[in-house]
């Protein structure tokens, strides 16, 4: 019985995938893009759908779903950052967390099985349209030398506190903040396939080796893989909302001067 | 240990320090945001017990806290991926 060979595949491996159509060229499909495209596809027709449904009372279906999902996000992410003037970012919001949630939802699916969001391509450009957003956002409320000023000099800081807390506000504004909102998202979704994988082949290798492995997977690699899969549906559906909410919080603090 | 050292080839004797990096890098790197978190969420749930009516306000400030701490830990899991061999 050889338990503690367990044959891991290389990190490699487990992200990149082989492309299926147009390969080498700049539009290469493979298994993240079509995770991608097809999360784009269920984000609008889940709201298309919605929107069609004739208005009722008492939403069915479809429009049950879309309807919580724009309540939750008006409610908990909105109000509770950039109050009514945020109503106008409702739509952006709302597409995004949807967006951001089908893409790493797709690690616990059977037969899919690997976040599209563990690739740090999309991550880092929606960081980078968030990091757009709100300096325009901040130029067009503030008018750009008040924008940088309020994001540069704080107030209710003593004078010549200033030399130090000036480049370090310039560095975590403007340079430091797309970049985490980024590999937040990634980095979770990249640790929990890992985790997943990780227990996934502790239980095969554990199974196949028979006798007492066959027991530890029975009882403890195997209902850790489970209790591993519910903890990564909660964790794509919180790292969806943290970056909705950081983004929310992110355009408020340049739409209102702090005071 | 120094003979040791002279015979195994210089790329292997990289190769070993920087599994080590490696694995360091992230044992430590989660040291403080454990405790971070734990500080965090310890107080958003006695804020949470003296005052239920604000509930909502408190878990999505928490919420935020969570992510701004555990940022750092994260930072420590990349620097153990890119410094894998």
């Amino acid at each position: 019985m050889n338990l503690l060979a367990v044959d891991f595949p290389p990190v490699n491996q487990l992200f990149d995938w082989p492309s299926i159509w147009f390969e080498g060229s700049l539009f290469a499909v493979n298994k993240t893009v079509l995770i991608y495209l097809s999360s784009v596809v269920v984000t609008m027709v889940l709201f298309v759908l919605a929107g069609r449904q004739n208005e009722t009372l008492v939403p069915r279906g479809v429009a049950h779903v879309a309807e919580s999902g724009v309540n939750f996000i008006e409610e908990s992410v909105v109000m509770q950052t950039m109050g009514p003037d945020g109503k106008k970012f409702m739509p952006f919001l709302t597409s995004m967390f949807f967006f951001i949630l089908f893409a790493n939802i797709t690690e616990v699916i059977p037969f899919i099985q690997f976040p599209a969001n563990s690739r740090m391509a999309t991550p880092i450009t929606l960081a980078l349209l968030v990091w757009v957003i709100y300096n325009v956002v901040g130029v067009r409320s503030q008018g750009f030398f008040g924008y940088l000023k309020n994001s540069l000099f704080p107030p209710g800081v003593p004078k010549f506190l200033y030399l130090i807390v000036t480049p370090i506000e310039l560095v975590s504004t403007f340079v430091v903040r797309p970049f985490s909102l980024a590999v937040r998202l990634w980095a979770n979704m990249v640790a929990g396939h890992l985790l997943l994988v990780t227990f996934a082949v502790l239980s095969a290798t554990m199974w196949a080796a028979g006798g007492l492995g066959f027991g530890g997977a029975l009882f403890l690699s195997f209902p850790m893989l489970i209790l591993m899969t519910g903890f990564e549906i909660l964790v794509s559906v919180l790292q969806a909302f943290i970056f909705t909410i950081l983004t929310a919080v992110y355009i408020a603090g340049s739409m209102h001067a702090e005071h | 240990m120094f003979n040791l050292l002279a015979q195994t080839a210089s790329g292997e004797f990289l190769e070993g320090l920087r599994a080590i990096g490696a694995g360091l890098a992230y044992g430590l790197a989660a040291i403080g945001p454990g405790i971070g978190i734990g500080l965090v969420v310890g107080n958003a749930i006695s804020a949470m017990a003296r005052q239920p009516e604000s509930a909502g306000m408190v878990r999505t400030t928490m919420f935020l806290g969570i992510a701004f701490t555990e940022a750092l830990a994260l930072i420590g899991f990349v620097v153990f991926i890119l410094l894998q061999p």
